[in-house]
């Protein structure tokens, strides 16, 4: 155990460099996926076409995929940059096309009669989406893009992997590989680091839902 | 209400011609930014017959070994996602079947397998695998496939095993009440109820399911690439780029084979989908709506 209790300094600065990366990664997915999102129920053909094309191909590929073009793709078109900022976008980018999916099958689920009514009582095309459309849409939208968000989480660890460097998952190697330690221990030192995070965000959500829960 | 058809009126003449000249105006973007990033491919020396060739044409002294890599890595792609959904399939039923059937106290050990695995990243759950096991005297190396195969196949069924186990529960919990109580009528017991009567009818609500986390596996498998334990797609095609140095080319090759095998598969499980919700038709009972909701969070894992 003393590999855990002699390098506690390393895993907390460990956990803040992975809740970092996750909030920067939170933001801007959020962000992004909105976007996208509007794209793909926008009454403009292309913007649509544009959505989907952009979500079914960052969606079928392994975030590994993306992390790699970005890190090693992109110099070779010149544009240089740190292992952290190509890993945060690569994180960026392959979050919000999840981000975007949840928050469509949100309005996707909201019955076409609701905004028939909401029209047929004369509700411009604004109170509709206000008033009857995204108030419904956000509830249903809240478990998926919940999970889509402590997936992310899960995600920044294959940063870590990948060599981004300082965050939980890193800790583990720079510890096994670098100083020697067993691997066991170190490792359930990361394991309960990340439960840590994931569990009660599990639970919070499961609450969330419960709360949110409409009849339809 | 895809595609908002509902969310604003059928368009008017003036809308339709507003629409028309948006589209005009976004095709125009969406174009210039493709051309913009062509050029610059360009640019940078991108297309040069140098990068491509290995890849695209057979006449060059690399392709048979660059596509040989390819169809290796590929090979070991599928064997691991092959044994990966087995092994999860088999695990996730006894699990899932163990949590809907113990009780309150006896299922707490398997409500903790499945809340464990199922908050840790899969990336970790492969490298537990591959460190943690040697580190316990485990010794896989003479097993069919080789070591590494087994790392990836023990970590991903490790993670999968519990989301197809809850994907089972909810698919169970979704039959209506009336199944049971009937099987129970007839004087089945709980047991002979599960096996005869509610994990067919859950299983056949599963299947798109089942096939959306295929994608996810598949996915996970060049995790490895990362890790460095197996030489699967990814791999494959990180040596060759380590070798002939045209990274935008090989990713671009493997990241079009993942993503083609991933959207036919996720085309697959909506179609599946469909014929099970067309086929069950019965008023009163919400299964196709449920069976919607669980395919739609499936999709949704990553």
């Amino acid at each position: 155990m003393e590999a855990i209790t002699d390098n506690l300094d390393l895993f907390i600065s460990g956990y803040w460099t992975s809740l970092k990366i996750c909030l920067i990664a939170l933001v801007g997915s959020l962000i992004l996926g909105t976007i996208i999102a509007a794209f793909r129920v926008s009454p403009v053909a292309p913007l649509r076409w544009l959505g989907g094309a952009y979500v079914n191909m960052i969606r079928n590929a392994p975030l590994t995929v993306v992390l790699f073009f970005f890190a090693f793709g992109l110099p070779e078109i010149g544009i240089r940059g740190s292992y952290w900022f190509f890993g945060v976008s690569a994180l960026i980018i392959y979050t919000s096309a999840f981000v975007c999916e949840a928050l469509r099958a949100g309005i996707n689920s909201v019955s076409a009669g609701q905004a028939e009514a909401a029209r047929a009582i004369g509700l411009p095309f604004t109170a509709t989406l206000r008033e009857v459309i995204l108030p419904q849409a956000f509830r249903t939208s809240i478990p998926p893009l919940g999970s889509v968000l402590i997936a992310m989480f899960k995600n920044s660890a294959v940063l870590g992997a990948f060599g981004v460097g300082g965050d939980l998952f890193s800790v583990s190697d720079t510890l096994t590989s670098a100083r020697g330690y067993a691997a066991t221990p170190v490792l359930i030192g990361v394991a309960v680091g990340y439960l840590m995070i994931t569990l009660p965000a599990a639970a919070l959500l499961a609450l969330l839902e419960r709360k949110t829960e409409i009849l339809r | 209400m895809s595609g908002g058809l509902v969310l604003y009126d059928v368009p008017g003449p003036r809308a339709r011609r507003r629409q028309v000249v948006l589209a005009v105006i976004v095709g125009i973007a969406a174009l210039a930014l493709v051309a913009l990033v062509l050029i610059r491919l360009n640019d940078q020396g991108q297309f040069a017959a140098k990068l491509w060739d290995p890849l695209v044409n057979p006449k060059d002294e690399n392709f048979a070994a660059v596509w040989g890599l390819i169809g290796g890595g590929f090979l070991n792609t599928m064997k691991a996602a092959a044994l990966a959904i087995l092994f999860s399939l088999v695990v996730g039923t006894v699990v899932g079947v163990s949590r809907l059937m113990l009780g309150k106290w006896a299922k707490t050990p398997v409500v903790a397998f499945i809340e464990l695995f199922r908050g840790l990243p899969v990336v970790i759950s492969i490298f537990f695998a591959s460190r943690v096991l040697p580190d316990l005297g485990v010794n896989l190396s003479g097993w069919p496939g080789g070591e590494g195969l087994w790392f990836v196949v023990i970590g991903l069924t490790a993670y999968n095993s519990v989301i197809l186990a809850e994907i089972l529960r909810s698919g169970v919990n979704a039959l209506p009440r009336g199944q049971s109580e009937a099987a129970y009528a007839i004087g089945l017991s709980r047991l002979q109820t599960m096996m005869m009567i509610l994990l067919p009818q859950a299983v056949r609500i599963m299947l798109p399911a089942l096939i959306s986390q295929l994608v996810v596996i598949l996915k996970d498998t060049s995790l490895a690439a990362v890790l460095g334990v197996y030489p699967e797609l990814l791999n494959s095609a990180k040596y060759i780029y380590l070798n002939l140095d045209n990274p935008i080319q090989a990713l671009f090759v493997v990241g079009t084979i993942f993503v083609v095998i991933n959207f036919a598969l996720s085309k697959l499980a909506t179609f599946v989908e469909n014929r099970l919700s067309h086929s069950r038709r019965s008023p009163g009972t919400d299964t196709d709506a449920e069976a919607r909701y669980i395919t739609d969070t499936a999709e949704l894992a990553q």
